[in-house]
C-alpha cells in the first residue's frame, strides 16, 4: 500500500482582514489568527480517504515555518494523518522562503520517507504562488497531475480528473506522482473531538532545511507590499437625467 | 474565501426565491377583527410638507419603493403604507412627529426590519418613519468603552468600528447584518451573548428619543452611574416604538477577547444537556460567553435548505459553546478539561472545537442561520418562549403530538443558557386552522409553566392579546396609563403590545 506525504501550510486565517505592515516590507501576523491553507485540507482530506478505503498505509504531513506551524500539523493529525513532521523556518527566514525551497524540502522527505504520493493544495492563499506541486514534481522528475477535481487511484497508477479552463480533462499517471488539490476535489471534515484528543499523542518531528542539505537562502528581496486601491463610494442620483449627464461627463456615453 | 462565497450565492437564492414568491396577505385582510383607528388619510399636502423638510430624495411613496418597508422578515404581515420617510436628524424627527401628532398621522418606526413579531411594519396605511439613514457613529471611548451613536447604525458596522479599538458590542444576533441599534434598544434585543453581558436594560447608559409630539428627550448620559432621578431610558428600551422614536444611544461596550474558541457538541438527550451547561457553567465559569442549543430538525433545515455542513454524524440535540477571554493559554487548558471531562463522562458523544475565524464562522452558521433556512419550507409560525430550564424543551413533543401532519417541520432552538427556547412551526403555507391550533394552547402551557410569552422579540402586532399570559392585569393597566400619557393621541406604533 502507498505512503503519501502531504504539505500543508500555516496562513492567516480566511476571515480575517489583512493587514500591510507600516514599512510596507510585509502583513502583520502578530496576533492575527492563522489556520491551515484550505486548499492544503483539501489534500489532507483527499490523503484521509485514501485510507479510509485501504488505498494507503501512511499519511505524513509536512509543514515548513516557525513553531506555531506545528498547530496545523495537529489538525492535520486530528483529520486523521498519521505523524507530522515540523520543518522549522522562522524569522527573516520564513519571510523570503519560497515554493522553489518547500518544494526541494518536500521532495527530500518523499525520498527519506519512501512516499508514493504527494498531495498538496494548488496554491496558499496568502502569496497565491501556485507553483510548489509542479516543482516538487520537477526536482523529483514524477509526473504532476495538477488541479485535480477527482482523483482515483489504481494499484500502479493515477486517474485524475483536472479542472482547466472551460471544463475538466482526465489524465492518467504513473505512480509516484504529485497531486494539487483544487477547490471541488472534496469537502473537507472537521476534526472531532475524539480525534482531536488522539492527536494529541501522535508524533511531530522537528527538523532543520540543513538537516535535509535544502540551501534557503533568499531567491528574492520584499521591495514593497501595497493595499488594493480603494474602492469609490458609489453615489445615488435623484433622476435618469441627472444619471445620462454623470455619463456623458464621465465620458461612458457619446 | 471560499465560504462567503457560498453565503452570498445562498442569499441570492434565498433573494430571487422570495421575489419570485406572491405577497403575502395584507394583514387588514388577513386579521379582518382589526379595524383602523380614526386616524387622518395621507393627503397631498402631508407629503408636500414632508418634501419640504426632507428633499424628494428621502421621501418615498411609489407603491414599489415603499413594498419591502411594508413587508416584515419573516413575510407574515403586510401593510401597504404610501409613505416612508427617512430623517437624517433628530430635529427632523422632531418636526416629522410634532406634524403627524397634530394631523393625527398613525406612524410607524423602523429600523432594519428584522423583527420577528410584526411590530416593524405598517398594520394600515401608518406613515414609516425609517431610521436608515441615521447611521452616524459619534464617539468611541476606548478607556471607559462607551460608544455614542445613531439609532440607525447596523449593529455589525458598530462591531467592526469598535474592533479597530479592542472593543466589542455587548450584544450579537443572527440579524446583525442587518439590523440597527435603535431597533435592538426599542425591542430589548438578547441574543447570543445575552449569558455572559446581560441584557440591554444594563448595557444601555443613554438614550435620546422623540416622544410623539416632537418633545426631544435627551438622557444621553454617557456615565455608568447616574442616579438623579427616574430612569426614563427604561421607558424607551423593548417599549418597540410605542413611546418614542428613539434616535440616539450610548452603549457600555466591553473589552473584545483576544482569545476565542467555539466547540460544538452532538448529544443523546435533553437531559445531557442540562448536565452539560451546568457543567459548562461550574468549569469554564467566566469565559463561557454563549451557550446554545438546537434540535436535530433545526440543523436538519440548514443542511436541507442552505446546504450547510454539519460537523459530525446526526444526533437528536447540539449545542454550541462559545467561550471568550484574554489568555489562550488559560482558556484552552480551562476548555480542554472542559471537553475531555463531559466526553469521558458521555454526556457529550461527539463534538469539534476550533479557535480557528473561518471554522468559528461557519459553525455559528449553523444556529444561526436556522430561521433563515426555515423560511425555504413557505409559512412559518413563530415563537419565542422564556421557560424555567428543566421545562425548556416540553412544548416541542407537545405541539408535534398535537399538529401531526398539519406542520411540514416543528422544531426547537435557542438560548439554553438563558431558558429561552424558539419554537418555530413550517407549513407550506399559511392557514388559519392551523394558527388555531397552535394559539392560544402553546400561550396557555407556557403561562401555566410560568414562562413568559415573549422572551426576546417582544410583543409586536402579533402578540398583543396574549401579553396578559404573562403579566398582571394591574401591570397591563400602568402599560396603558403611560401609553396614555407619552402618546395621548395614539399616533406611535398603534396596534402593537398592548391589548385595545
Ligand atoms: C457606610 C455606608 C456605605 C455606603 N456605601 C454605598 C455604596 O458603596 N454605594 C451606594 O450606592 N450607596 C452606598 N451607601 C448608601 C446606602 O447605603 C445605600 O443607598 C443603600 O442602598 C440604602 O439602603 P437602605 O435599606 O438603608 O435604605 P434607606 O436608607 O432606608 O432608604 C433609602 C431610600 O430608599 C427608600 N426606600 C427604602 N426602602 C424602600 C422600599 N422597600 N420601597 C421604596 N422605597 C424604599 C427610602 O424612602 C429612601 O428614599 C452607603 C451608606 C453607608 C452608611
Ligand atoms: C435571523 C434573525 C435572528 C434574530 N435573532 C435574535 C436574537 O437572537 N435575539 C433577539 O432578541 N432578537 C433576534 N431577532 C429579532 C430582531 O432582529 C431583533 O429584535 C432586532 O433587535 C430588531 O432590530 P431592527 O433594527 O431590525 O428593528 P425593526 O425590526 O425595524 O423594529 C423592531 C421594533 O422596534 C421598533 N423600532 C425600530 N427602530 C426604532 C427606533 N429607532 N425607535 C423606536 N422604535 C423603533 C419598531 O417599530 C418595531 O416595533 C432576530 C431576527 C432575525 C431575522
Amino acid at each position: 500500500m502507498a505512503r503519501v506525504l502531504v504539505g500543508v501550510k500555516r496562513v492567516i486565517d480566511y476571515a480575517v482582514k489583512i493587514r500591510v505592515k507600516p514599512d510596507k516590507k510585509g502583513v502583520i501576523t502578530d496576533g492575527v489568527k492563522h489556520s491551515m491553507n484550505p486548499f492544503d485540507e483539501i489534500a489532507v482530506e483527499e490523503a484521509v480517504r485514501m485510507k479510509e478505503k485501504k488505498l494507503v498505509s501512511e499519511i505524513i504531513a509536512v509543514s515548513c515555518g516557525p513553531t506555531q506551524s506545528q498547530e496545523v500539523l495537529r489538525t492535520a493529525l486530528a483529520m486523521g494523518v498519521d505523524k507530522g513532521i515540523h520543518v522549522e523556518v522562522s524569522g527573516p527566514d520564513y519571510e523570503t522562503l519560497q515554493p522553489i525551497h518547500v518544494s526541494k524540502i518536500l521532495a527530500k522527505i518523499a525520498q527519506q520517507e519512501h512516499i508514493d504520493l504527494i498531495i498538496v493544495g494548488k496554491q496558499a492563499i496568502d502569496d497565491d504562488s501556485n507553483q510548489t506541486a509542479q516543482m516538487t514534481a520537477a526536482v523529483l522528475d514524477w509526473p504532476q497531475a495538477t488541479f485535480a477535481s477527482k482523483v482515483e487511484k489504481g494499484d500502479k497508477e493515477l486517474t485524475v480528473t483536472r479542472e482547466i479552463d472551460g471544463g475538466l480533462e482526465t489524465i492518467k499517471c504513473k505512480i509516484p506522482a504529485v497531486i494539487s488539490a483544487d477547490l471541488r476535489l472534496n469537502e473537507p471534515r472537521y476534526a472531532t473531538l475524539p480525534n482531536i484528543m488522539k492527536a494529541k499523542k501522535k508524533p511531530i518531528t522537528k527538523i532543520t532545511p540543513q538537516d535535509l542539505g535544502v540551501d534557503i537562502s533568499p531567491r528574492i528581496k520584499i521591495i514593497s507590499v501595497d493595499d488594493p486601491p480603494v474602492r469609490q463610494a458609489g453615489v445615488i442620483l435623484p433622476d435618469v437625467d441627472t444619471l445620462v449627464t454623470k455619463l456623458k461627463e464621465g465620458g461612458h456615453i457619446p | 474565501m471560499f465560504s462567503s462565497l457560498n453565503r452570498a450565492r445562498s442569499l441570492l437564492s434565498l433573494i430571487r426565491y422570495y421575489s419570485s414568491e406572491v405577497l403575502p396577505q395584507l394583514t387588514k385582510d388577513r386579521y379582518p377583527n382589526i379595524k383602523r383607528g380614526n386616524y387622518a388619510v395621507l393627503t397631498q399636502d402631508h407629503l408636500q410638507y414632508f418634501v419640504d423638510l426632507l428633499g424628494r430624495n428621502r421621501v418615498l411613496n411609489d407603491p414599489s419603493d415603499c413594498e419591502t418597508y411594508n413587508i416584515d422578515f419573516i413575510k407574515s404581515v403586510r401593510g401597504y403604507s404610501q409613505c416612508v420617510l427617512k430623517p437624517q436628524t433628530t430635529e427632523e424627527v422632531s418636526k416629522i412627529l410634532s406634524f403627524c401628532d397634530e394631523h393625527r398621522l398613525a406612524v410607524c418606526p423602523q429600523g432594519g426590519n428584522t423583527g420577528l413579531v410584526g411590530g416593524s411594519v405598517p398594520v394600515f396605511d401608518e406613515v414609516i418613519l425609517s431610521t436608515t439613514l441615521m447611521n452616524k457613529i459619534i464617539s468611541i471611548d476606548d478607556i471607559s468603552g462607551v460608544l455614542v451613536c445613531e439609532a440607525g447604525c447596523i449593529l455589525e458596522e458598530l462591531e467592526h468600528a469598535l474592533g479597530e479599538q479592542g472593543l466589542m458590542m455587548p450584544l450579537d444576533l443572527g440579524a446583525k447584518g442587518s439590523c440597527r441599534i435603535g431597533g435592538n434598544v426599542s425591542t430589548n434585543a438578547g441574543g447570543l451573548r445575552l449569558i455572559r453581558y446581560g441584557n440591554l436594560h444594563g448595557n444601555v447608559l443613554g438614550v435620546e428619543a422623540v416622544k410623539a409630539n416632537g418633545q426631544i428627550i435627551d438622557c444621553l448620559s454617557t456615565l455608568k452611574k447616574d442616579n438623579t432621578g427616574y430612569h426614563l431610558k427604561h421607558l424607551f428600551i423593548g417599549s418597540e416604538g410605542t413611546l418614542g422614536v428613539v434616535t440616539k444611544v450610548v452603549i457600555h461596550c466591553p473589552q473584545k477577547p483576544t482569545s476565542l474558541s467555539l466547540a460544538f457538541f452532538g448529544l443523546e438527550s435533553f437531559d445531557n444537556i442540562l448536565s452539560t451547561f451546568k457543567r459548562a457553567k461550574k468549569e469554564l465559569g467566566e469565559i463561557l460567553s454563549s451557550c446554545e442549543m438546537l434540535d436535530a430538525q433545526s440543523l436538519n433545515v440548514v443542511k436541507t435548505h442552505l446546504k450547510l455542513k454539519s460537523p459530525i454524524d446526526d444526533y437528536p440535540y447540539y449545542m454550541v459553546i462559545e467561550t471568550s477571554g484574554s489568555n489562550e493559554q488559560h482558556d484552552e487548558e480551562k476548555l480542554n478539561r472542559f471537553l475531555e471531562g463531559v466526553m469521558g463522562d458521555g454526556l457529550v458523544m461527539d463534538g469539534t472545537v476550533t479557535n480557528e475565524p473561518g471554522k468559528m464562522r461557519s459553525i455559528w452558521d449553523l444556529r444561526e442561520r436556522i430561521t433563515e433556512a426555515l423560511m425555504y419550507d413557505g409559512y412559518l409560525y413563530k415563537y419565542d418562549i422564556s421557560l424555567p430550564i428543566k421545562d425548556f424543551y416540553s412544548l416541542i413533543p407537545k405541539m408535534i403530538e398535537r399538529l401531526g401532519s398539519d406542520a411540514t417541520r416543528i422544531s426547537g432552538y435557542g438560548h439554553i443558557g438563558d431558558g429561552n427556547i424558539h419554537l418555530n412551526i413550517s407549513v407550506p403555507k399559511f392557514r388559519q386552522d392551523v394558527l388555531k391550533k397552535i394559539e392560544p394552547y402553546v400561550y396557555e402551557l407556557t403561562s401555566q409553566l410560568k414562562g413568559s410569552v415573549s422572551a426576546e422579540h417582544g410583543v409586536g402586532f402579533r402578540k398583543p392579546p396574549y401579553i396578559h399570559y404573562s403579566k398582571s392585569q394591574n401591570s397591563i393597566d400602568l402599560m396603558k396609563d403611560l401609553k396614555k400619557m407619552m402618546d395621548p393621541n395614539n399616533i406611535l406604533n398603534p396596534y402593537k403590545v398592548l391589548p385595545f
